[in-house]
């Protein structure tokens, strides 16, 4: 019965896609692209993967569709019509799907217990993590300590991302021509969503905290609560204004949280070497070598978070004041 | 006693689901948006409260009924707002109401 | 019992989308997303409980914070839009 719930949830994304991809209006396209967002979190959680779903939900429907309406309020709504042949990429796409679905063909069947992905390292994991590291969330496990230099790979690649758009936007003067103080003022007009708001912002802080903290024992971690801190203090930005927003968390701040996340998980590695053991070895940091990998855990999972706020919020007042 | 419960939250869970399918064709076949967000917003708070409300009583005194007891005042709170800042955004950016029956009606009594 | 309710929320689910993309002005779109997103919160809810896994319910919380916050940037994005557009009565959009 679970499996017809996913297929309709992939059929309506199907659906949706067709129509992100005939549309004109840019902003529809936008629209429907956080809808598809929603479906496929939705299908993940279907699939018993709660930690995808979360960072698929918390960055793909909200913050992405955040910035991308802030690119697309620096640009026209309408997509250039293009005088390229279609013919010939409909032909390319076309075959390069038929290609696709030959190969599913010889796909293990879903679930099966003697695939590849469930027999290699991954019957290990399972039963190794209550010894070597004692936390319930296998997820987080894998990804903090058992491939933790790939952890560090993804935080260095969003700090490189931050630092691109920074580079390309950083420096932008005001485009438009508006007053500043009427742009600024953000939905200061609209009192209700401003009291709700205000009356909001502290708890959804809070749930990123408990989402960071609670990654270890449930779905979590630093990737979907550093984009739920993030989109907290948006919505502040967009219910205060801008201005306020900058002077609330200034823009050097969030640069140093930029850097201070990738360089926390360095130095954890570092403190490894320095202990005795290998880069990202948490075994050493503690006397006992559970307690150190919990704590190892804990500390990049702290760095993840600061980077992927710092990075989120940079790009999003890059953004912002860009177009002012 | 657990019978009880039972067919109590089969009951709050069937009206959830009636209201939350009357909103989605609501949402549809309405003539005009400010009907399509009446439709909407209200079975969207009534599903939400029969919804959760139903499967409360499914998970007892647990730490689970104090999660959707959160999520159910969350939703309280964010969905009527969102759907009052809608409205009122349209009708500053200058969407009219469905006026046109009067005017038929008005006319054909003429 | 939770399949009923979820088959409904799906249904609507799939009318919303519908809406959005059939829907002749932007506000029926961003009308469509907020209801899908409330949608999905309860959807979870539901299903982490046909899972027996109550610690899933972080998630339904997250998706209703993530929805509210979203529907607000889009109108924000409209209000600047129709400042802008206002100001500058002769420019290309």
């Amino acid at each position: 019965m679970i499996v017809i719930f996913g297929v309709f949830l992939l059929t309506l994304l199907v659906i949706t896609a067709i129509a992100i991809v005939r549309t004109e209006n840019l902003f529809v396209a936008v629209m429907l692209q956080g809808i598809a967002s929603l479906f496929i979190a939705g299908n993940f959680f279907l699939l018993d993967a709660a930690d995808v779903a979360l960072t698929e939900a918390a960055i793909g429907a909200g913050i992405s569709t955040v910035l991308f309406l802030s690119a697309l309020a620096l640009t026209s709504e309408r997509e250039r019509s293009k005088s390229s042949n279609k013919m010939l990429s409909f032909t390319v796409v076309a075959v390069a799907a038929l290609v696709l679905i030959y190969a599913t063909f010889d796909k293990p069947r879903f679930g099966d217990p003697n695939a590849p992905v469930q027999t290699h390292v991954a019957p290990w994991y399972l039963e190794k993590t209550p010894e070597y590291i004692d936390i319930p969330n296998v997820v987080t496990a894998v990804l903090g300590s058992y491939r933790g230099y790939d952890t560090l790979g993804e935080v260095l690649v969003v700090f490189t991302a931050g630092i691109g758009v920074l580079f390309l936007l950083g420096s932008g003067a005001p485009l438009g021509s508006l007053p500043q103080e009427k742009i600024n003022e953000g939905l200061r007009h609209h009192l209700i969503p401003r009291v709700v708001g205000r009356v909001l912002i502290p708890f959804i802080l809070l749930f990123g905290l408990y989402v960071q903290f609670h990654g270890e024992y449930g779905p979590g971690g630093g990737f979907q609560a550093g984009a739920i801190i993030a989109a907290a203090i948006i919505l502040f930005a967009l219910l205060e204004g801008e201005q306020r927003a900058l002077s609330v968390i200034p823009a050097r701040v969030l640069l140093g949280l930029v850097a201070f996340g990738p360089l926390l998980y360095l130095a954890v590695g570092i403190a490894g070497i320095v202990l005795g053991g290998n880069f990202l070895d948490y075994s050493v940091l503690s006397s006992d070598s559970v307690t150190g990998q919990q704590l190892g855990i804990l500390l990049i999972e702290a760095g993840v978070g600061i980077t992927v706020t710092g990075v989120l919020l940079s790009i999003f007042h890059a953004f912002a004041a860009r177009g002012r | 006693m657990s019978m009880l419960l039972d067919i109590l939250s089969w009951v709050l869970l069937t009206l959830g689901g009636l209201s939350i399918l009357i909103g989605g064709i609501g949402a549809l076949r309405m003539p005009d948006l400010y009907t399509r967000m009446h439709a909407a917003s209200v079975t969207d708070s009534m599903g939400a409260i029969l919804v959760l409300v139903g499967i409360m009583l499914q998970a007892g005194l647990t730490l689970a009924t104090i999660k959707l007891i959160a999520i159910l005042l969350f939703l309280l709170i964010s969905s009527p707002t969102s759907s009052n800042t809608l409205a009122s955004a349209a009708l500053l950016a200058g969407t009219r109401p469905f006026e046109e029956a009067h005017q038929s009606d008005d006319e054909g009594k003429e | 019992m939770y399949y009923a309710v979820t088959i409904a929320t799906l249904v609507t689910m799939g009318l919303a989308l519908i809406r959005a993309i059939l829907g002749p002005s932007v506000y029926d779109r961003v009308l469509a997303v907020n209801m899908i997103g409330t949608k999905t919160v309860l959807l979870l809810s539901v299903i982490a409980f046909l899972y027996g896994r109550p610690d899933f319910l972080d998630l339904a919380l997250a998706y209703a914070l993530i929805n509210f916050i979203g529907v607000l940037a889009v109108l924000e994005f409209f209000r600047n839009r129709a400042l802008r557009r206002s100001t500058e009565p002769d420019r290309e959009t």
